[in-house]
């Protein structure tokens, strides 16, 4: 499978999961967030971002608990939590975020 | 796998996962992470036991830069946001392969309880007390 | 120019692979610890009284991409042990008669 976005085409699993990290930029993540029909908003950039960062120190990327946890931590017991993490990614936080931050399906998903 | 599954009302079992290799020359290191992980993510009693090679996985400044792999010594840092807070290395295997624990890295869990708390996530263990560790497990997993 | 190069690519805790490179290797010959080989010559690791035997009368050397993975520092090896990239792999290679794996 791949997306196709401007011409180029990246390469991804059969569940839209990039295949490569390094092919990410802000505009695929949009191409893919659009054809999930998601706008991505500052508060979707916020878990995106954060997963990103997240990976980058981890080499992982994080189960659903495990990222409302550390949410909550990094920005308040408001945001951390799944009623809000659901809100804006109504596939599965974890699940979906992942996607757009073009990291592989979360450790601890199925 | 020493106990019947037919536990009603969701007693939680208590895993313990023995890591016995050293962590670059295959992938039994790697793979037993992921799935203590994946066990923990979904609530399991999770605790690890490093012994034999398998203290290596858990040396500091490990740089795969060289080798051309994924660097996954820095998922081990993770463990502690999977709630998995029992980290048992075998003071005998560290011995006789000249590795100080003070040459670990300084795995840490955060107590959300305690305004975020650090506090650290490896015992060191000697024979007799792993003997007991293992005993005391309701199902152990070897990696 | 004759002498052999002799690689060892295991732990010395898991496999005798390296028991018995030192144990077969004549005097004058290069071994080479590469992957977890690497471990074998950790200062103070119940390997290094016999690495340091083998180093009276043939040379030791570990490759350092696989030191640097491990998170081993060349002041942490056994004395004497000296330290080689890809390039110095390659070059004892060329120099030697032939090269010998222990797996």
């Amino acid at each position: 499978m791949s997306i196709e976005i401007e011409g180029k085409s990246y390469e991804t699993d059969e569940e839209g999961y990039l295949a490569n990290l390094s092919d990410w930029s802000h505009e695929l993540a949009e191409a893919m967030a659009r054809m999930d029909g998601c706008d991505l908003t500052d508060n979707h950039w916020e878990v995106v971002n954060f997963l990103r960062e997240y990976y980058e120190e981890y080499q992982i990327a994080p189960a659903v608990r495990v990222l409302t946890k550390a949410i909550g931590k990094r920005l308040g017991k408001d945001k951390g939590n799944s009623k809000y993490l659901y809100e804006l990614f109504p596939y599965g936080p974890a699940k979906q975020a992942c996607k757009y931050a073009g990291l592989p399906k979360p450790t601890g998903c199925v | 796998m020493s106990e019947p599954d037919s536990q009603a009302g969701g007693t939680v079992k208590k895993f313990l996962y023995i890591n016995r290799r050293a962590p670059h020359g295959s992938n039994y290191a790697q793979e037993g992470l992921e799935v203590a992980l994946i066990g923990a993510a979904f609530d399991q009693d999770v605790a690890m036991a490093f012994l034999d090679d398998g203290v290596f996985q858990l040396k500091s400044n490990q740089d795969t830069a060289e080798i051309g792999t994924k660097n996954f010594s820095a998922t081990y840092r993770a463990l502690g946001d999977y709630d998995v807070k029992k980290v048992y290395v075998e003071r005998e295997s560290l011995e006789s392969r000249g590795i100080g624990e003070d040459e670990l890295m300084p795995l840490v869990y955060e107590d959300e309880d305690d305004d975020w708390e650090e506090k650290p996530l490896i015992s060191v263990v000697d024979e007799a007390e792993l003997r007991e560790i293992i005993d005391q497990a309701d199902v152990i997993l070897n990696f | 120019m004759s002498a052999i190069l002799h690689t060892v690519n295991k732990s010395p805790f898991e496999k005798n692979s390296l028991a018995t490179c030192l144990r077969l290797s004549l005097p004058g010959s290069h071994i080479l610890l590469i992957e977890d080989g690497v471990y074998a010559a950790i200062r103070g690791g119940s390997m290094s009284d016999d690495l340091k035997r083998a180093m009276s009368d043939r040379t030791v050397s570990v490759l350092g991409p696989d030191l640097r993975a491990r998170g081993i520092t060349e002041d942490g090896l056994v004395d004497g042990v000296g330290v080689v990239g890809y390039d110095g792999f390659v070059h004892l290679a060329a120099e030697s008669s032939k090269v010998q794996s222990w797996m």
